[in-house]
């Protein structure tokens, strides 16, 4: 192998001079797979119980599109991590949410990360919006056996086309299957609940900071019927991740502007729960 | 057929040296240079296509000069390396010193091994956090390396290019300075003869210290025309610049004013 096993520089393998793929993840799996999560297997038969987390809700806005996460993981009954990230910046212009089990999830992430920058450093361009979407597709296939014992990993992909100028949401499957959403998306254990939340919430043309106010009641709902779904922490100060992409990037929205969101939407529940309007 | 000749292994190695040697000198300069806020790469290069700069890493860029198809394997395999290294361990473990190291050994292995050497020269510099922790890396076609200081030059006429570096570079020089410092250079002729060079056969990047993560820039269009420009500008603030001050992110078609920062980019290792 190369130079970390031994500490001493040596010469570059012909894996890393040939030429061809300027995929990340085509270049690991052909050089050092046990770094893959689709490297690993378990034994046949086998179930685990790690941290899973939970919600992530995505809608589109005028202009671009907003995806929100809920902070809670849990295992079993218990509350594995109260503030847990689980929205992140795949690139420049999209945003990658994960529902499932935490570990696999976050460590694809920073795959689905260093294989976009990999491609972009290489080629010296951005990759399509529908070529992102798919390499991630790609990855949640190359995770079927752990899913299959139930190591499940199902993220939700948001960015901004800078082709047609707009937001789209890609939804995934565990399988990989790959679907583009329209107008909003919602996937974890709490889904339901924020799904329904979103149908009577969102609509056509909403601005940002509406949108982001719907994302956030939504994940709202979500905390009030799913026990696995983490709601606004007000004692901790711990508010759900929210991200917006638009024309000029993917961003986190401030602590403040979300804590003034969430005080807004717990006061105007107060006496009226299911939040009737 | 009759037996070859005896060739004492001075000879060998001292061809292959002159053959590479040769090899770089017909190619075009480019020039690496240190300035305030960072690194500035400048390279003649009318192609807008096939890069001489590029980026590898967070802080790490490569320069290079000579055959196309030798320094772009050699880029890739940085980038391969630079990306796998980050991925195993953590962003902060990628330095430059360790891809200068790694390709020191494979450029000094296939001059030795190979049938014919590499004929290139490359820059590898990584920017820190003031310009006394700037590194920057040359290294030649038999794999010997250069921790240089201030400023580089590669290619043809490196020499006198250098001479002309070392008089008119100083510590702490701004980026529209260095730039002009640059494009003096690389049009200085022979016999005292100038050429006229614009920004159409000009390629500009830096590594843009006050950046967070990513620092590595093109600098294109407008930005580049009023850095060349005159009169002299005085800042020279590639960062979150706004109105028509585009330094695009790598391949970024459209660049739109700021670049945000994403917090969280990196979820927890």
């Amino acid at each position: 192998m190369t130079q970390w096993s031994t500490g001493r520089p040596r010469r570059l393998d012909d894996a890393f001079l040939s030429a061809g793929s300027s995929s990340f993840t085509e270049f690991v799996s052909a050089y050092r797979p046990e770094l893959l999560p689709s490297g690993r297997r378990l034994p046949s038969g086998a179930s685990i119980e790690a941290p899973h987390g939970t919600t992530i809700v995505s809608l589109l806005f005028d202009g671009g599109v907003v995806m929100a996460g809920d902070r809670r993981a849990t295992m079993g009954n218990v509350i594995a991590n109260r503030d847990m990230e689980k929205v992140f910046a795949a690139d420049d212009y999209s945003v990658v949410g994960i529902a499932g089990t935490a570990g696999i999830a976050i460590e694809l992430v920073r795959l689905y990360q260093v294989e976009l920058e990999h491609y972009e450093k290489i080629e010296g361009a951005i990759m399509s919006l529908e070529g992102k979407a798919n390499r991630l597709a790609s990855m949640i296939r190359g995770n079927l056996a752990l899913a299959m014992q139930g190591l499940t990993v199902v993220p939700t992909y948001a960015g901004f086309d800078l082709e047609s100028a707009t937001g789209r949401i890609y939804s995934y499957d565990v399988t990989g299957g790959c679907y583009i959403e329209g107008g909003h998306h919602s996937t974890g254990s709490g889904s339901v609940f924020a799904r329904g939340a979103l149908k009577k919430l969102w609509r056509p043309g909403l601005e940002e900071q509406q949108a982001v106010s719907v994302a956030v009641e939504a994940l709202y709902d979500a905390a009030d019927d799913d026990s696995a779904t983490g709601g606004p922490d007000l004692g901790r100060q711990i508010w759900p991740t929210v991200a917006v992409v638009d024309h000029s990037g993917a961003r986190f929205v401030a602590q403040d502007v979300l804590e003034a969101h969430v005080q807004r939407i717990v006061a105007a529940r107060r006496d009226n729960p299911g939040g009737a309007r | 057929m009759s037996m070859p000749f005896y060739v004492p292994p001075e000879q060998v190695m001292k061809d292959r040296a002159d053959f590479a040697r040769k090899g770089i000198a017909r190619g075009r300069s480019v020039i690496v240079v240190g300035y305030d806020r960072g690194i500035a790469f400048v390279a003649e290069n009318p192609s807008r296509a096939l890069h001489k700069v590029s980026e590898i890493y967070d802080r790490i860029a490569f320069a290079a000069v000579g055959r196309y198809n030798e320094f772009e394997s050699l880029r890739v395999a940085g980038i391969r390396y630079a990306d796998l290294r980050g991925y195993s361990y953590d962003r902060t473990d990628v330095t430059a010193r360790a891809l200068a190291n790694t390709y020191a050994q494979t450029l000094g292995a296939v001059f030795t091994q190979e049938s014919k050497p590499f004929e290139i020269e490359i820059v590898v510099a990584e920017v820190g956090v003031d310009s006394d922790t700037d590194q920057i890396f040359r290294l030649t076609y038999d794999g010997s390396v250069a921790d240089e200081q201030g400023f580089v030059a590669m290619g043809g006429a490196s020499d006198a290019a250098e001479e002309r570096l070392g008089t008119g570079w100083r510590p702490g020089m701004t980026l529209a300075e260095v730039l002009r410092l640059a494009v003096d250079v690389l049009g200085a002729g022979e016999n005292g003869e100038r050429r006229a060079l614009d920004e159409a056969q000009l390629e500009v990047a830096v590594l843009d210290r006050d950046r967070p993560r990513r620092s590595f820039r093109r600098i294109v269009g407008p930005l580049l025309t009023r850095l060349l420009g005159d009169p002299p500008v005085t800042a020279d603030a590639p960062t979150g610049a706004p109105e028509a001050d585009r330094v695009a992110p790598e391949g970024n078609p459209a660049p739109s004013g700021e670049t945000p920062d994403a917090p969280g980019q990196m979820p927890p290792a």
